[in-house]
């Protein structure tokens, strides 16, 4: 893991961190380590420590479920700007899906304990943040409803 | 001696047309394209891009189809038909050689001269595509007259995506975007994967002169309209082809009703503005 070079480099170009005060940028900078993944390489795996909050540079990434008695599928991909997950967020602090990378993929990684911590301590941007991440959670929700409609199914 | 037979559609309106099937291919394990042609040797009927026929499987029954070929192309007439019920069973399962009835074509175009000089957004979910296909066509046909071409096609799964060679064509074209999303996938898939609206945020379009063609499940249709009208393209320039079910496909019998219009007649390319109350309509 490389530490980023500062936090306008990487962390102020990202669409997720928009609008966020210079401060609470840098002080996620000292959390934010940058990581490349080749393709068909696992990024996390279900069930273990989701332990930072990815956002994705450039790339893209499979959510894949994982039924030991089926042949697994990828049920969502996401690109470019958008969240890999929030397991870090909620306890106990493990993936619920694997994710893998089905292009050469840059991500940030930010440390989710140092995160959740650093939320804690500026209630008002933890505020922010949440209402920022809610909507990306509520948007999955949905287009997984509309998926298990199965619309196209004979 | 018996009455030479009547051909003319006004004076039988629902009588078939006899047409051979000249090729049979399957697209998906459950849809086959139909190349068809007059047995007469006659030049098949003129069709606007977005328009039906009425497809008869001789002592089967007869189903309202979407044309899926080329408008240019008038010694054959190309239609995709996904197997089912019994009648499109009996249809997709037709073979080189066979007579099918042709009845034809009926409803609405997509409202294509609208569109000219502006960008162009083609939605397509499942067999959905096959009614956009020949709209594409006619864009191709006449590309200078549009800006921007962005093409979102969403399937089931891979192997259930329609015309995918072509689709792999449409994605080399420099002058066109072609977004393809299933639903879900097995670890062989490399390209996006989740629900159709998910590819709108990455087009490239500008709202103020977008016109949409929209087809697909109805509730597909229903969200990629509300999505790109949040976007900020106007409720009449969004299209939709509506099905509902098509029996007699002349305004005559009120089976395709939906709201105020018979959508063989007034449809089934209706525009979301007109739609919108009557999506919202439980039970309609």
């Amino acid at each position: 893991m490389t530490a980023l070079p500062g936090p306008r480099a990487v962390l102020g170009a990202l669409p997720f961190l928009e609008g966020f005060p210079r401060e609470f940028v840098e002080a996620l900078t000292p959390l934010a380590h940058e990581r490349s993944y080749e393709v068909d390489t696992t990024i996390v795996r279900e069930g273990a420590p989701a332990d930072a909050f990815f956002l994705l540079v450039s790339g893209k990434v499979a959510l894949e479920v994982v039924a030991h008695d089926r042949p697994r599928r990828t049920i969502e991909t996401i690109g470019p700007g958008e969240v890999l997950g929030w397991s870090w967020l909620v306890p106990p602090y493990r993936w619920r899906l694997d994710a893998r990378a089905v292009k050469p993929t840059r991500l940030v990684a930010i440390e989710g304990a140092g995160l959740r911590a650093l939320l804690d301590r500026q209630p008002a941007e933890g505020y922010r943040f949440l209402l920022r991440l809610l909507p990306v959670v509520a948007e999955r929700l949905e287009n997984t409803r509309v998926q298990l409609l199965d619309l196209h199914a004979p | 001696m018996p009455p030479e037979p009547a051909r003319r559609d006004d004076d039988l309106p629902l009588a078939p047309h006899p047409y051979r099937v000249l090729e049979a291919g399957p697209e998906t394990a459950d849809t086959t394209t139909l190349a068809l042609a007059p047995v007469t040797g006659e030049a098949t009927r003129a069709f606007a891009p977005g328009q039906f026929n009425m497809l008869y499987a001789f002592g089967i029954g007869e189903v309202a189809i979407s044309i899926s070929g080329e408008p240019a192309r008038r010694d054959r007439l190309v239609h995709t038909v996904r197997a089912v019920g019994k009648v499109s069973t009996a249809l997709a399962a037709a073979r080189p050689g066979q007579v099918l009835g042709v009845r034809g074509p009926y409803g609405s175009g997509w409202p294509l001269a609208g569109a000219d000089g502006g960008d162009v957004v083609v939605m397509a979910g499942g067999v959905g595509m096959a009614p956009l296909r020949p709209l594409v066509y006619e864009l191709y046909a006449h590309r200078e007259r549009y800006e921007r071409v962005e093409v979102i096609y969403g399937s089931r799964s891979p192997k259930d995506l329609l015309y995918y060679p072509e689709l792999q064509r449409w994605r080399r074209r420099t002058d066109t975007r072609v977004q393809v999303t299933v639903d879900s996938a097995g670890r062989d898939w490399y390209g996006d994967v989740g629900v159709v609206t998910t590819r709108l945020p990455d087009a490239r379009f500008d709202p103020a002169r977008t016109t949409a063609f929209l087809c697909g499940p109805e509730i597909m249709m229903r969200l990629s309209a509300q999505a790109l009208a949040d976007r900020g393209v106007a409720p009449t320039s969004i299209f939709l082809s509506m099905e509902r079910n098509m029996k007699c496909a002349i305004a005559q019998c009120g089976h395709c009703q939906f709201g105020p219009d018979f959508l063989c007649r007034e449809g089934p390319v209706l525009s979301y503005a007109h739609l919108k109350p009557f999506l919202a309509t439980r039970e309609l």
